[in-house]
């Protein structure tokens, strides 16, 4: 650990908290609204950089590098899981010639 | 025949003792002799083994699939060495031998200290006094020759129930013997529920036939409530006894001299005639005995009629020191008795089925056992279980050699003129002694064993009601006897066959002869008679009975006849040996026949009234009975009409042919409430405790996954805004609390 969380700076934290929550009300009600997979998909990835700005601001309050650790990591799975996803994306397109979410209702049987 | 002849003493030493009780008192307190240890007889063991040995041998021969005759020689054989045995004893020890006791093994021997009621015995050993010895000779003997009978009746089943047949035979012989020589009440009651086993196995023989099973069962159900009483009876006698050794208990008995003791001591001779009751098909306990006619018919024959159902009348004959205490007892069983044998005459006249007939005549014979015991002349009584034996055992016979020979055909109204199809005649005349026995025809034995009974209850004044229904039971018994043999035996030649043609004609048969490569010998009879009854649709050929079943008849009607010399004997005033026996025996108590010469009616005495009014019903029912199904049968059938088509006769025969629908009426009585009781028990079970305890709890989170299940509709977005509306109430949540915790501080 370096310095002390005593002398945290707390300006500035407030904004970047609520840059991350405005992202991931964003990320949340477009991925709520919209039908299309590839743009639910870009959704959920804005709320994985929401939570992940929120690491950072967490870090900078408790003076931790931590946070920014945890950054790397989730750009790692963001990227692997970005991969997967549009692969699906794909596959599930070629089977039903559309990208709505809808068309895959009946999974849930 | 003029009453004063037959008014001769039935005993020769009672004429000091005529006119008065005086002898009947002086028997009433006969000393007993102690029975004596006789380990020199530990022979008298193999009367018991032998049984088990053939059964033993049996099951063996069903195991190795044996598919000849081999388990009928082997229960032949050994019943009659049984016989051979049971005859030896008797030779040595004469009739009127004072008892013994033969330890076999120890079976039950406990004791907590001493005095009376601190030890409880009751081993394997055998108490053998006159009374023992009589019923073992017609029991075993009986016995064996009714399993020879049934080697031919029963074999169209060999290789199918042939071993199963002849395993009961040897087990009920087993336990019959048991029963019988028992030296005391626990072994005994081993034998009583023995005989009530085979007598449930034998019936149900053909199990699959659902009549069979429900008749099975019911002789069994009804017999389980005599032996409740039975049992609580053993029970009641050690608490006030203090054993269940005949030896002790016939000390202990003959030195009582009243029965003052608790209200449980007054009970236990009623506990024990429950029992009797129920194994003889009396009164109230009857109805089992009909339905048991679906048993195979040696099964009737041996269990059903000669042996089993008289295990009540030894049991009281037994007792009987215990009973003379109990006065009120005696008239019981005499008063049960008469009824019994009333109604059953009553309904034996409106049955079609011969077995059932007979059964029912049965029930009427044991009625008037019980009557002698109750009246008091146990001579009497055993003389009557002798008679019958032989004649009821012909009777059923000849009826299952009908059987046999016409396919199951026993409808007395589908039969005529047997006495003229070829092969029959052994059958029709042997069951005409039969018929002449059981109707108490002048001079045959079944008229002076009813005779000693009826002059016995005739001779008491508070028994003289009871001596006049006996009298109207004879003619009627004499009528529906000789409704049956006129009917079946007499008249022109016409049959229908029964419902088993097809089977045992073609079938079995055909199978019977591949396997011994031979002709069966039914083939060549129906050949042969077929010219005489070429009429008869479906080219049915009855097949006549051969050696084995002809050579019983005759060896039972020659019996039949010969169990009358003792009642000649006891007629001319001599001794004779069945009155030694019984008056050798514990059964002395209530013995003592009672000849007074004063008139009861009509100016003549007890024996003028029952010789005269025997002989005229005895003759009366056989010539109505002539009348109605040998010359007039149209006249049968109209008067039954006329008496149905009459709204205030039509009672009379529908409830005579519905056996006054006694059956209903137990029905009502006790099958309806416990079906009612059983239905809400099963109402209660199945909708209460697994409906609403059981699968209700279960039920509950199936009810509650049910109402989120509108959540889980397989769109995406749902789940989002399920997961995102979780979210807001768990933010709002901490929201709240942290504000409100922040109002708070």
């Amino acid at each position: 650990m370096i310095g002390t969380l005593a002398q945290a700076p707390s300006h500035g934290v407030t904004i970047a908290l609520t840059f991350s929550a405005v992202l991931f009300a964003l990320g949340l009600i477009g991925f709520l609204v919209r039908r299309n997979m590839i743009l639910m998909f870009l959704c959920t990835e804005l709320m994985l950089q929401a939570a992940a700005i929120a690491f950072i601001a967490f870090g900078r309050v408790h003076m931790d590098t931590g946070g920014q650790v945890f950054v790397i990591f989730i750009l790692t799975v963001a990227a692997a899981e970005a991969a997967m996803a549009l692969g699906l994306v794909v596959l599930l397109y070629r089977r039903r010639e559309t990208l709505s979410a809808e068309a895959w209702q009946e999974l849930h049987e | 025949m003029s009453g004063s002849f037959l008014a001769v003493a039935v005993l020769g030493d009672a004429a000091q003792a005529a006119h008065t009780g005086s002898h009947l008192e002086s028997l009433v307190n006969a000393v007993i002799p102690k029975a004596t240890a006789a380990p020199e007889l530990a022979w008298a063991g193999w009367i018991l083994l032998l049984p088990v040995l053939s059964a033993v041998l049996c099951t063996a021969f069903a195991a190795l699939r044996v598919k000849n005759k081999l388990p009928a020689i082997v229960t032949v054989v050994s019943l009659g060495a049984a016989f051979a045995l049971v005859l030896k004893l008797y030779l040595m020890r004469g009739p009127e031998a004072a008892p013994v006791v033969v330890h076999l093994w120890d079976w039950m021997n406990f004791s907590w200290g001493g005095g009376p009621w601190k030890s409880f015995q009751a081993d394997v050993s055998l108490y053998i006094d006159s009374l023992t010895l009589l019923w073992m000779l017609f029991v075993t003997g009986l016995g064996t020759l009714i399993a020879l009978y049934a080697s031919e009746y029963m074999e169209s089943d060999r290789g199918a129930g042939y071993c199963r047949f002849f395993f009961g035979v040897s087990i009920f012989l087993l336990a019959m013997s048991a029963l019988v020589m028992a030296d005391n009440l626990v072994l005994l009651y081993f034998g009583w529920e023995g005989v009530g086993l085979a007598s449930y196995l034998l019936i149900g023989y053909d199990y699959h036939r659902p009549a069979a099973v429900e008749a099975a069962k019911k002789a069994f159900i009804m017999n389980r409530i005599g032996d409740l009483g039975l049992a609580v009876g053993i029970w009641l006698i050690w608490v006030n006894y203090g054993s269940v050794e005949f030896a002790t208990l016939f000390q202990v008995f003959t030195n009582a001299t009243s029965d003052a003791g608790g209200w449980d001591r007054s009970l236990i001779p009623f506990c024990l005639m429950l029992g009797a009751f129920g194994k003889s098909a009396q009164l109230p306990l009857f109805t089992w005995l009909p339905d048991a006619m679906e048993g195979p018919t040696p099964v009737s024959a041996l269990i059903h009629a000669a042996t089993m159902v008289t295990a009540g009348v030894y049991l009281l004959a037994r007792m009987e020191p215990l009973f003379v205490l109990h006065p009120h007892a005696m008239t019981t069983v005499a008063w049960v008795g008469g009824l019994t044998a009333l109604l059953a005459a009553t309904i034996g006249m409106a049955q079609y089925d011969i077995k059932r007939v007979f059964a029912y005549s049965t029930i009427s014979q044991l009625g008037y056992m019980f009557m002698g015991l109750g009246v008091g002349t146990a001579f009497g009584a055993a003389y009557h279980v002798l008679t019958h034996a032989f004649f009821k055992a012909l009777l059923f016979l000849t009826a299952g050699a009908i059987m046999h020979g016409f396919a199951g055909q026993l409808d007395l109204r589908r039969l005529s003129g047997l006495r003229r199809v070829p092969g029959f005649g052994i059958v029709c005349w042997t069951m005409l002694i039969g018929c002449l026995w059981l109707s108490a025809f002048p001079y045959t034995a079944g008229f002076f064993s009813k005779d000693i009974i009826l002059v016995q209850a005739m001779s008491q004044p508070k028994f003289q009601l009871l001596g006049w229904i006996g009298l109207a039971t004879a003619g009627l018994t004499a009528y529906y006897t000789f409704r049956v043999w006129f009917r079946v035996c007499a008249g022109p030649v016409s049959f229908v066959s029964g419902e088993l043609a097809h089977q045992t004609d073609h079938a079995q048969h055909a199978t019977t002869a591949d396997l011994h490569g031979a002709p069966h010998a039914h083939t060549g009879t129906a050949s042969h008679s077929s010219h005489a009854n070429e009429s008869h649709a479906g080219g049915f050929h009855p097949h006549a009975p051969r050696l084995a079943i002809n050579f019983v008849l005759l060896l039972l009607g020659l019996g039949a006849i010969l169990s009358g010399i003792p009642g000649i004997q006891s007629l001319r005033g001599q001794h004779n040996w069945v009155q030694e026996m019984v008056y050798a025996s514990t059964a002395v108590r209530a013995s003592g026949e009672l000849h007074t010469t004063t008139p009861v009616a009509f100016g003549l005495d007890a024996h003028g009234i029952v010789s005269v009014f025997g002989i005229g019903a005895a003759l009366g029912g056989i010539l109505i009975a002539w009348w109605l199904h040998r010359l007039n049968r149209r006249m049968a059938d109209r008067l039954r009409s006329m008496l149905l088509s009459n709204s205030l006769t039509r009672w009379l025969p529908t409830s005579m042919e519905n056996k006054w629908y006694v059956d209903e009426v137990y029905h009502a009585l006790f099958r309806l409430p416990m079906w009612i009781a059983s239905h809400l028990l099963n109402f209660f079970d199945r909708h209460i405790v697994d409906g609403l305890m059981v699968n209700g709890l279960g039920r509950v989170p199936v009810l509650i996954g049910r109402l989120f299940q509108p959540l889980y509709n397989g769109l995406l977005q749902g789940y989002a805004t399920t997961m995102a509306g979780g979210l807001v109430l768990v933010l709002a949540w901490v929201a709240w609390k942290w504000l409100g915790a922040g109002g708070a501080a």
